[in-house]
Parts: C-alpha cells; structure tokens; sequence
C-alpha cells in the first residue's frame, strides 16, 4: 500500500503549481507584502496553502507558501506557533522529535482527491481538517490557540494568542478555522499540541451489520476506557464488516483498556491488535478515506447523530460508505451528480461534497444562519473577493 | 470604572416600556418595581452596583424573543443575565436596561446517552447538568469554581473553565449546539447533536462573546463517561522556579493530568490558618491529579513522583485513599475563602505561557511592594491560567481604585510575556479599557465588526467588553437612529 503522506514533501515543492498553470499567481514573502497585495486586488483571488484539499476557483492564485517556518515550540507548554504557509511535514517532524502531535489527526486529502503538493498548516486550519481523533479530543478548532490574519481590505488582524485559556474578546479564532480562506488569508496560527502516547492497541469486531455497529461504537464510546477512534468499515480489506475501536496510553494502560473493551462485546467476534505499527497504520487508512482512492465517482462527507447514522447509510444507496466517529461522521461514495442532500432529506447534521462537481460544496444554511454568515463575509471581505464562490 | 451616561429617553418611557413587558410575558415575569429591581443591581463583581429598569424573568424561548422584541422596537438596551456570579461585571445594569435572567429556564430537555450529550435550558446550573446524569456514570466536563451556583447562560457567555480544562477543554470545547435569540426576536438554532456544525464556526463565536450576540437560551453539550476514578499528589518545593520546572517536565514526559495546581507561600499561609489542611510550609506547592483505573493511576503516579523526586521537592504526599486525596484538595478548594476571611479580595485571572511563570512570580512579588498590597497565587499551572488574589480593604478610602491599579498592571504584564488579559472569567467591565493593551484598534475593530451584523442596534450589553471610547461611536449611533 502507497501512503502518499509518508512522501517527503520535497518531491512535490520542486513543481511549484505557477510552473504547470497559466494562472497569475502571487506569492507573499510578508505579512506587509500580503496586504498589499489584498488592498490593491480588485478582482477575485483565490487562496492556495499546497492546493492539495481540491479547491478550484477562478482568479489569481495566492500562494501562502512563502510565509512558512515555525516560529515558535515550547513542548513544556504544549504551543505551538507557525506561519500558515508552513509544511505540515515540517510541523509534524519537529512534534514528533520532542515525542508530541497534533491530536486532532488532519486527514490528508492528496490519495481521495488524487491532488499533488504539499498540504500546509493554515490549509489544515483554513479547511478545520480533523480525522478519528475529533470524536474524543476534538476537532482542529479545539487545538486553535490564536491567528494572525489579513482580512478582504488588506488589514492585519490579530485574535487569541499562544495561551491554552484565552477568553479576552470574542473568539475569531474558531470563526477563522474552518472558514476557507473566505473571511481573511491566514499568516500565522498557534495551535496546543499534545504528547504522542506510548503505545495503542486496536479491537476489532468483525462481521456487524451497520446498525448493530452503531450500537457497538456507542457502548464503547460511553464506557470509561478512552476510545480515541471508532469506525466501522462495511467492506472491510476482506470483504467482510469491520468495527474498529482504537485506545491510546502508557502500556499498561492501553493493555487493561483493551481487555476490558473487547470485554463488553461478549459472544461477538473480536480480536485485538496490539502492534502500534499496524494499528497506525489501519487509521490512517481509516483518515484519509483510502478505500475511496483511485475510484470513480462522487464523494461525499456527511456530519450526523450517531444513533442515526445506519439508517442515513442506508438511504444513501451509496456505491461504498464508511462510519468514522462512532456514526458521527458517514463517507460516502456515489455515481457523479448524484444529489446526496435530495436523497437523505431534512436530518440533524450536513452533507458536504468533497470530491465532485456542480452542486453546492457546503449544506446550505437555514435563512436566520445564512443572514449572519452572508453579514460576516460583507464586513471580513467587503469586495467580495476571497475564495469567491465557496461557502455560499 | 466608568459606565456610560443612561439614556433619558429611555428611563422617562419606563411606564410605556413595562406595559409593553407585561403584554408580551406572563405578569410575575416582568420587576419594575425600585425596592425589587435591587436584587439584580450587581453581580459577583459588587464594587459596582445600578438596578435596572427594568427585570423579566421569562421561561421559554418564545417569551426571551417576545421581550427582546419589545425592546428591540422601543430602543431599550438589553443586559442579560445567567446566575449572575461574573466576577467581570459581565451582567452589571445600567439604569435604562431591561437585565433578562434565565434563571427560570433551568429544565432538562433531553439525555442521550448513545450520543453522549444533554439538552438544557441556560438558566440550568452548571453542577445540576452533571447531576442530571452522573447516577447513569456520564458528566459535563468543565467545572468553574462558582459550578454550585453558576448558570451555562453565563458559561457560555463567558466560555467558562476549570480545574480540569488541561485535558477536557473549556465551554467551546464542549458545546454542540445552541439556541438562540437575536436582539430581533429572531430564533437560530446553531450546530446539534452532531459534532461540528456546518458553515462558519458561528457556534465558536458566540460562546465567549458575553451576551453581546445574542441570548442563549437552549443548549446542547457534550457528556462524558465518568472516570473508573481519580487521585492526587502533592508536592512542596522551595522555589517557584522549581516547581515552574516541575510542570513542564511532567508536561513534557508524556503525562496529561486533568488538573495541576499551583499555589504560592502567602496562599498555603493564609490556607492553613484557615483550613488547616497540613499543607508544608514552603514556597511553592502543587496538586497534580491523574484518572483511570487504579492500575493506570499507579502507572502514571509512579512516572510523576519520579519526575518530581530530580527536583528535591521538600515534600511529597500520596493520597493513599479517599480520605487523603480529600485532604489534599482541602486548601485548594477554600483558598478563595481563606482570603476572603483575612481582607477583601480582587481575584484576577490572567494567563501566561507556562515558561513564564518563575518571572510573573517575581514581577508580582516586587510590585505587591510597591503597590503596599498583599497577593497570594493559586492557579491552574498546566494551563498558564493564574488567579492573583489581591487583598484590600474595602472599607479604607482609595484602597479599591489602588486595588485595580495594581491589578491593571499584572495583567499588563500577564500581555507584556505573551498571555492575556482573561483566562475564563471574561472580560465585563473590569477588563474592559485595558484591552487596548491587548489588541490593536484593527483587532477590537474586526470583533466589534461581528456585534454590528449580530445586533447592528448594539443594544445587547453594549457597554462591555470594548472600552467605552472605542466603542463610542457605534453606541451614539444606534441611540441617533432611535
């Protein structure tokens, strides 16, 4: 199995994107020379970190990649602070040498989206990329410690800061995270990370059928043994129904856990995997979606109650679906054009498209909602020229 | 701290505005009368008092968009109010605001265990939403030391910590969903009882935005599975320096309590003399508290104690059972009252980055001199998130305005080193004009940008958070359009 994230990101930077397209890039070297440039465009701009998250749009490309280079990492305080443009890579390589991580677990989208290029730290922020982990530490937003950012008119702008707790003034920073670069482009973010555990173990319950799966992932998310992921792979690399339960700690810990775990499932098929290597492995599988890739047709990610995920996977009549989150999270694959919001009608959570064309990328907004968030945009980006065409 | 001039065209409509009140919600909802209008002039910040015009009560979401649309027509501003402990001021009236308490919505809606949240109304407790489902082994995780009493209204407003926020977060980080009301009248639900909710994160911006968006008045928050259990340790060391270190190594070596917490030498003197907890007399000492089964705990205890011993602390305690893992929170838990016995106290709550500790410490230390002041520190020191308590007296003239003075200044330092100016109390009106120290006009211009498309009438508490003067302007203008 090819993992496209364990390339080194080298191999992509040397075809820098302005090489391969005819577009008008720009490619700030400063905050200053970002503004600038913000304050003089007068048509629409399109934001790029590695362009590796499959965003399309017209107008001049601007590249955030020569904002880049952590610029401060205390492990002691669990901070981290980076300009936007930085490599994820690089991020992850100085964490993982003071033996920390970013615990929300970013997907990479490079092997679904079939995109090169190498995914940046404001672009995981910019798309409030979370993977398996969200269900118990939290999505990106919760790691968000401050940004700093340049708004539609060319302003600087400055929230949150460096601190884990941080209530002075209203929360930019989470209305930042997740808002595509449409409300300002991101110069730097401070994100807390957390230590990388010793070790993991992964219960596995084979052949459930995704209702009784559900089920399953609930008992072992409301017991009191930490399950850090619980998926459930309908077609599992056999061909048969997996359900995976991951849990993370000091050794002994993750032993006893594991036990006790695979414990509540009684007169179920279940294994447990103790080699970390695999069990990464197997999640990060589970991350990035890696049944979907090199697969034809559209793809679809839909937030839900869990309790009604099985019977949301059922209305899909999708060519293929997983669950992530305990059911919170279902990833469809369907037949391109396929009207996935049309099929599964009104349900308490939202679909967003995430490898297609020509339907909305986002669920679109009650009327109330909708009214704030198109107030937002006029005063973030009054030219309305950020990211045109995204987020409504 | 100065609050702005009341509007007389309000305050001479007040018989109009109450019958207006009294049309939209039931009678015994709406207080005008100037005798019981008094038990709503302050919060927990009382050095500051004005009843206001006006109090409603209302029960339902329907009767907080009745009354906020009353107010809305008529150009009355609107405080409201969850139980009302803000040590920040933040539900502080003026004399021509209508204050809407929550208080009477304080109903469970909802419990789903399957998907691990609860729905409440705001005026709810924080502690009774635990309550409402620790019997079936789940709780709410944030846990402000006001909990007993402090409503998720004002948790929300505020984005409420705790003790235990280094692992589970704090009110942002456990909030699914809300109802709202808008200064209109208009009802929003936001996110739900899945995780993330769709679109901007609008979920995000109204927790911490201290009533000036809109009036939550239903929530939907995260639960958790209780914990097979808890315990504490206790360490004493001669230098703040050291147990600074003590933190971060522990931090460091892969451990995440769910708390650590920090307490100096005038704070375990002042403790002990009250509490008499047996606390050491040193100059630094920490409680650090780990979950999970006994084994895990003995697992992670073991790495802590060895971490602890290469800093020769001066003494180190193990709670051996319940009854002395009791004792060991004993002096952390009545801090606040052991102060409260000796003076009056203000208690600031500033964060700064970890590694900054050892020279707050000192920098407080000298100016408590300068100042004549006393202050005792006890914080959450995984966090950053200090607790300067400053004693004065509140009897003594001048003492109070050299109490803030003082305060000012720590906070200042709390920015100057890279923190901020409130951790989890909020900023109100008492942090209110030093947030130019903080921000940059740009900055408190792109968050009042937010209030203008939230209540473009800027009717919601408006003179909180952003200094008087900055937000002048947009004050004067909502009362022209009058």
């Amino acid at each position: 199995m090819i993992i496209l994230g364990a390339l080194p990101p080298s191999r992509f930077a040397r075809f820098p994107r302005h090489f391969l397209e005819k577009k008008k890039i720009m490619r700030p070297e400063t905050e200053a020379d970002l503004a600038d440039m913000i304050a003089s465009a007068s048509g629409p701009i399109c934001v790029r970190g590695g362009g590796t998250r499959g965003v399309h749009l017209d107008g001049a490309v601007l590249e955030t990649g020569g904002l880049s280079g952590i610029t401060l990492y205390e492990p002691g305080s669990l901070t981290l602070v980076a300009r936007a443009g930085t490599p994820l890579a690089e991020i992850e390589a100085a964490l993982d040498a003071e033996g920390q991580r970013l615990a929300f677990e970013p997907m990479d989208h490079r092997g679904l989206l079939g995109t090169s290029g190498a995914p940046t730290i404001g672009g995981v922020v910019s798309a409030n990329v979370s993977g398996p982990r969200r269900v118990s530490v939290g999505a990106c937003r919760d790691f968000m410690l401050g940004v700093r950012y340049v708004d539609g008119t060319g302003t600087l702008v400055k929230n949150g800061g460096r601190v884990m707790k941080n209530v002075t003034g209203y929360d930019l920073v989470k209305l930042m995270s997740g808002s595509w670069g449409t409300l300002g482009v991101l110069t730097e973010v401070s994100l807390k990370v957390l230590p990388k555990p010793e070790t993991a173990a992964c219960v596995l319950i084979d052949g459930l059928s995704d209702v009784d799966a559900v089920q399953a992932m609930a008992k072992a998310l409301g017991s009191p043994f930490e399950v850090s992921g619980a998926a459930h792979i309908p077609v599992g690399l056999n061909g048969q129904p997996v359900t995976m339960l991951r849990i993370e700690g000091f050794a002994g810990s993750v032993a006893y856990r594991a036990d006790q775990i695979a414990g509540l499932f009684g007169g179920m098929s279940v294994r447990v995997e103790r080699d970390p290597e695999a069990v990464a492995k197997g999640w990060a599988w589970v991350r990035d979606v890696d049944t979907f890739q090199s697969t034809e047709g559209d793809v679809w990610r839909v937030s839900c109650t869990p309790s009604d995920a099985a019977g949301l996977g059922a209305k899909m009549k999708a060519a293929a679906h997983l669950y992530d989150w305990g059911g919170g999270l279902i990833w469809a694959r369907v037949p391109e054009g396929t009207d996935l919001r049309a099929r599964l009608g009104a349900f308490d959570g939202h679909a967003t498209l995430v490898r297609g064309a020509g339907q909305a990328k986002f669920q679109p907004e009650p009327a109330p909602v909708a009214a704030l968030s198109r107030g937002l945009r006029a005063r973030f980006d009054p030219k309305g020229i950020l990211n045109t065409g995204l987020m409504g | 701290m100065q609050m702005p001039q009341p509007d007389a065209r309000v305050l001479s409509r007040k018989a109009q505005i109450v019958a207006r009140l009294h049309d939209a919600i039931p009678g015994d909802a709406v207080i005008s009368d100037e005798m019981e209008t008094r038990a709503y002039e302050c919060d927990a910040l009382t050095a500051y008092k004005c009843p206001p015009l006006a109090v409603v009560l209302p029960s339902t979401t329907e009767e907080v968009s009745a009354v906020l649309k009353v107010c809305h027509e008529m150009g009355v501003p609107v405080v409201p109010r969850g139980s009302g402990t803000s040590l920040a001021g933040g539900a502080l009236p003026t004399a021509d605001c209508v204050l809407l308490g929550v208080a009477r919505m304080n109903d469970v809606l909802e419990t789903d265990y399957d998907n691990r949240f609860i729905r409440v109304q705001t005026g709810r407790t924080n502690l009774s939403v635990t309550g409402a489902v620790e019997a079936d082994g789940f709780f709410y995780a944030p846990d402000p030391s006001s909990q007993l009493a402090c409503a998720i209204a004002g948790n929300i407003a505020m984005n409420s910590g705790g003790a235990h926020c280094l692992k589970y977060g704090v009110t942002t980080n456990n909030l699914m969903g809300v109802t709202m009301v808008q200064m209109d009248g208009t009802v929003m639900e936001i996110g739900g009882k899945h995780l993330d909710a769709g679109g901007y994160d609008l979920l995000g911006l109204i927790c911490g935005s201290e009533g000036q968006l809109g009036v939550v008045t239903e929530a939907t928050l995260r639960i958790l599975p209780k914990p097979e259990g808890a315990r504490p340790v206790l360490m004493g060391f001669d230098a703040n320096e050291v147990a600074g270190a003590c933190v971060a190594d522990i931090i460091k070596a892969g451990v995440l309590p769910v708390a650590i917490e920090f307490m100096d030498r005038p704070c375990i003197e002042a403790t002990e003399a009250f509490a008499k907890a047996g606390y050491p007399m040193c100059e630094a000492l920490l409680i650090v508290e780990v979950e999970g089964s006994p084994a895990e705990i003995d697992e992670q205890l073991a790495l802590i104690l060895e971490i602890a011993r290469k800093h020769n602390p001066v003494e180190l305690r193990e709670a051996k059972d319940a009854d002395e893992a009791g004792r060991i929170w004993l002096g952390r838990k009545s801090a606040f009252g052991a102060m409260g016995q000796i003076n009056d106290y203000m208690c600031l709550d500033g964060t700064i980055p970890v590694s900054e500790l050892p020279y707050v410490l000192r920098r407080i230390g000298e100016m408590s001199k300068e100042y004549g002041l006393d202050v005792a520190n006890v914080f959450h020191a995984g966090d950053g998130n200090m607790h300067p308590l400053i004693l004065f007296d509140a009897n003594k003239e001048g003492d109070l305005e050299l109490c803030e003075a003082f305060g000012a200044d720590i906070l200042r330092l709390c920015v100057e080193v890279g923190g901020c100016l409130t951790g989890e109390h909020g900023v109100g009106i008492e942090k209110r004009d030093l947030m130019v120290d903080q921000f940059a006009p740009e900055d408190l211009e792109a968050q009042m940008a937010v209030k203008d498309v939230f209540d473009p009438s800027w009717l919601l508490n408006p003179a909180k958070v952003f200094p008087l003067a900055v937000s002048e302007s947009r004050r004067s203008m909502a009362l022209a359009a009058e």
